[in-house]
């Protein structure tokens, strides 16, 4: 066989290589993708389902008897009267043929305990309702919740699942009355966390998430770009900077948890700040996000053509005035970028708040910087480790919330480097 | 006065300082008859807020600083037995804070707390009021100084350009400030955890049980430290990770940067990067939810048992958000290899994939493992997922079908929830994390290292 031919003969087989390798590269491209797609249709739909929620409609007798037996309709009588004794007196007249203090204790338990709150807010809203009766949409038990949204199987023995057939009964009953509906659960972004699935909401994790970014923003970006505009324009050539150089590229690749660690022997057993607060929270996070801004405002300096920086120092000016005044207004859009890019990291970063304490169970949204706090990561893996499935599908329905966050910030990032970013 | 009042009322004076050296210089200059002042009269203006607010704003935040421990010490002088109670010196001042900083708590804490929370207050109030009058006399005696020296002959431009590049290189040397924090709060820590526990001991030791017991004589009340398995299950978890980032990040990146259509790639690079975006907390739900019991459901069919947190769901979804790590610096180091190779095996003949393998690949191979190295120490360090899809029990085992525990779960679940600082569970987490510190630095230095060389050789 000649040379040629030889090479002929190879050239099906290393054809087939060519075919198999480049399949090889989408197999891998499409695996990526499917990835990306099974998480957040797995999370959709773990989640959608939270963002509604079972009411039932109840007759409410406002019984002055219990809520303001005194007849003076004292703010602090009102507070503290005995709501839930409503709910009950209601519920009974729903199912009267339901005796026994089991029985009844059943039927009750088909309602929140927090609809007692809720008709608590209504009549210190107005006093007027007392003594009147009042059809109210009522928020019901995360059980029956999970009934209505099919995840509770009926055909399950009764003994292995949460609700047995009398409660599904009582629930059928008051569903073919019509007075069972699925609404928007406003709970979910009103309310602080609890301990019942129903009355569980991300406000105030949201609150603790805003006030730690507002303190990392308010450091981390000035500092950074100060940082950067030092090392770009004024920085001599030596040993110290090369350090400062070696120091910020480590510390971006430094686990986010050695962070926390720090936070907690630094800030919180050296100073004696206060624990589990955005303030804390906001330093541990500035430190992180530094690099990642440094870096992108040095970038986005180095972008900015010199003819901008010598065209002003041609004309008189100093080199701090030609930095401040013209190459700094340039490079800013793509400083900003690169600082939502690290709020972004910020937001959804939870390993260094574990380590500083603010993964209590808070129910109260926080009002300052220092008001105990979580964040929103946080309250997601609290809630990821409760075993109710209420919880389960709130805490994908957060997660949704903390990537809307996250897309917002992100496009606003591409926004700007498209759009605003000056190209030269 | 409370000193977030304070502090407005600082700047609020520093700002009329401005405009007050501001347009007294004008004044003085139009009364001299000065035609060429050496500065711009805001330069002037910027001068004198400084030099006026600059002291008084030092004061205020040393004073916040130290003001915490000093009154604490005043605080601790008045207790009766404050000799004997040396020893739980430190949770004597924990229950103090706690009771000045929680209602709830100062109605539950001891008589002599109380005393020490009322006294604390007492003094607080005293100290913000001498905080105030400190800071305004400060400001007094700085404004005058400044009626005093601030003249047209001063240079008022460069002295600011001045304080504005030591307020630049002050910003910048944080870097290095916060790498000294980290080093010396988790050496000072570990060292303590290193006198009860022996060094070889926590490196070599095979048994990781760091449950003290309550009484002396329970068993087990010593608790064990050899973290041995804690590195195993890291790396155990941290191997699946790779095998799953490794291939099909490197795949991919190959396929975006030599075979991809333009439109693909514009496409499919940013929804990779997506998958790098997506919080980890998230991903430790998916591998918790999603994952975990889907492979034990997937182990039940073919006879194999899967442990509920098994190490392979762990590292399968850390593998994940890994994938998009590996291919953008493996895609950085292809395209930096230069094209003149390229075409130079074409021309040759070769096929596409040949000159991929033989050709670039073998040459951008360092910058490769480099971009590995550094995907296998964000593996190591990596938090949530394996929180929320690892074991917490210490099982030495190979085998990724079985629950294991890392070096940062122990971390986590040594230090949530647990105040006292005496005990070695807790510093032990502070051994923990200086070994990982040290663990992630020498790899990202090797990595870093590697890249550069890499880079330095094709430019």
């Amino acid at each position: 066989m000649s040379r040629a031919e030889q090479i002929v003969s190879g050239l099906a087989r290393r054809q087939r290589a060519e075919k198999r390798f480049r399949a090889y590269g989408i197999t891998a491209i499409l695996l990526g993708m499917s990835f990306l797609v099974l998480l957040f249709t797995s999370i959709i739909a773990n989640g959608y389902q939270a963002f509604t929620q079972t009411y039932i409609e109840l007759p409410i007798y406002f019984d002055p008897e219990v809520i303001d037996p005194n007849g003076d309709r004292d703010p602090q009588a009102l507070f503290s009267a005995d709501y839930w004794k409503l709910v009950k007196t209601s519920m009974y007249q729903q199912f009267p043929q339901v005796s026994g203090r089991s029985g009844r204790r059943e039927v009750t338990r088909i309602m929140s305990g927090g609809s007692a709150f809720d008709l608590r807010e209504r009549v210190i809203e107005n006093p007027d309702l007392i003594g009147t009766t009042q059809r109210v949409w009522l928020v019901a038990d995360d059980d029956i919740d999970m009934l209505m949204k099919g995840y509770i199987d009926r055909e399950v023995p009764e003994d292995e699942r949460r609700l047995n057939d009398r409660m599904i009964g009582y629930v059928d009953t008051l569903d073919e009355a019509g007075i069972v509906e699925r609404k928007f659960n406003t709970t979910f972004f009103t309310a602080g966390d609890s301990r019942e699935p129903e009355q569980a909401g991300i406000l105030g994790a949201l609150m603790g998430s805003f006030l730690t970014l507002i303190v990392t923003l308010l450091l981390s970006f000035p500092i950074g770009v100060a940082a950067a505009i030092y090392l770009e324009e004024f920085a001599p050539r030596n040993r110290f900077i090369d350090l400062i150089e070696i120091n910020i590229n480590n510390l971006a690749a430094v686990p986010s948890i050695i962070f926390g660690l720090l936070g907690l022997a630094i800030f919180i057993n050296w100073f004696g700040m206060p624990r589990s607060t955005p303030v804390v929270g906001g330093l541990v996070l500035t430190l992180m996000t530094l690099p990642t801004i440094i870096i992108a405002s040095r970038v986005s300096i180095q972008a900015v053509p010199p003819s901008i920086k010598e065209a002003a120092l041609g004309v008189g000016a100093s080199r701090m005035q030609a930095m401040f005044h013209h190459v700094l207004p340039i490079a800013m859009p793509g400083m900003l970028t690169g600082t939502i890019i690290g709020m972004a990291q910020a937001l959804g970063e939870s390993a260094p708040l574990l380590m500083i304490g603010m993964v209590a169970f808070i129910v109260e949204p926080p009002s300052g910087f220092t008001d105990p706090a979580t964040a929103l990561p946080v309250q997601i893996y609290l809630w990821s480790d409760s075993p109710e499935r209420g919880f389960t599908e709130r805490t994908s329905a957060a997660i949704l919330v903390l990537l809307a966050f996250l897309v917002t910030m992100n496009a606003t990032a591409v926004y700007l480097r498209k759009k605003i970013a000056k190209r030269f | 006065m409370s000193p977030l009042f304070l502090i407005f009322i600082l700047l609020a004076l520093s700002s009329a300082a401005y405009f007050f050296s501001q347009r007294r210089m004008l004044r003085q200059t139009r009364d001299a008859n000065i035609t060429r002042l050496n500065s711009l009269p805001e330069h002037f203006g910027m001068l004198g807020a400084i030099w006026a607010g600059a002291p008084a704003l030092l004061v205020y935040f040393l004073w916040l600083i130290f003001e915490g421990d000093i009154l604490m010490g005043q605080v601790l002088a008045i207790l009766p037995d404050a000799e004997s109670m040396a020893a739980t010196r430190e949770l004597l001042i924990g229950d103090i804070r706690n009771a000045i900083n929680n209602p709830i708590s100062y109605q539950m804490a001891s008589e002599e707390v109380r005393m020490a929370a009322d006294r604390y207050r007492e003094l607080s109030q005293t100290a913000s009021i001498a905080l105030a009058a400190a800071c305004l006399s400060v400001f007094a005696i700085c404004s005058a100084l400044v009626l005093k020296f601030l003249t047209p002959r001063v240079r008022a431009r460069i002295q600011i350009e001045k304080f504005v590049r030591g307020f630049l290189l002050l910003c910048s040397t944080l870097a290095i400030f916060t790498t000294i924090g980290i080093v010396l709060s988790v050496l000072f820590e570990a060292s303590r955890f290193f006198q009860t526990v022996p060094i070889t001991e926590f490196l070599f030791g095979l048994d990781w049980s760091p449950q003290m017991a309550i009484r002396e004589d329970q068993v087990g009340s010593s608790g064990a430290f050899g973290a041995v398995p804690l590195f195993v299950g890291t790396l155990l978890i941290s191997f699946v990770a790779m095998l799953v980032a490794a291939p099909i990040g490197l795949m991919s990146a190959i396929y975006l940067s030599e075979y991809a259509p333009s439109k693909v790639r514009t496409a499919a690079k940013p929804l990779l990067e997506i998958l790098a975006g997506v919080p980890t907390v998230v991903y430790g739900f998916f591998a918790a939810i999603v994952v975990s019991p889907a492979l034990r459901g997937f182990g039940a069919t073919i006879g194999l048992d899967v442990a509920s947190e098994s190490a392979l769901a762990a590292g399968l979804v850390m593998g994940i958000m890994i994938i998009p790590f590996v291919s953008s610096l493996s895609d950085d180091v292809i395209a930096a290899v230069p094209q003149a190779m390229r075409d130079g095996s074409l021309g040759m003949g070769a096929t596409h994939s040949e000159t991929m393998r033989r050709v670039i690949l073998p040459a951008a191979l360092p910058g490769i493992i480099g971009g590995l190295l550094l995907a296998i120490s964000r593996a190591i360090g990596e938090t949530m997922i394996v929180v929320m899809a690892a074991g917490l029990s210490a099982n030495l085992t190979a085998n990724p079908l079985e629950a294991v525990t890392t070096v940062t779960v122990q971390i986590v679940t040594l230090l949530v929830g647990d105040q006292e600082f005496d005990s070695p569970k807790t510093l032990a987490a502070f051994a923990l994390g200086l070994t990982l510190f040290f663990v992630t630095l020498v790899l990202n230095f090797i990595a870093l290292y590697v890249v550069r060389k890499y880079r330095e050789q094709y430019e």
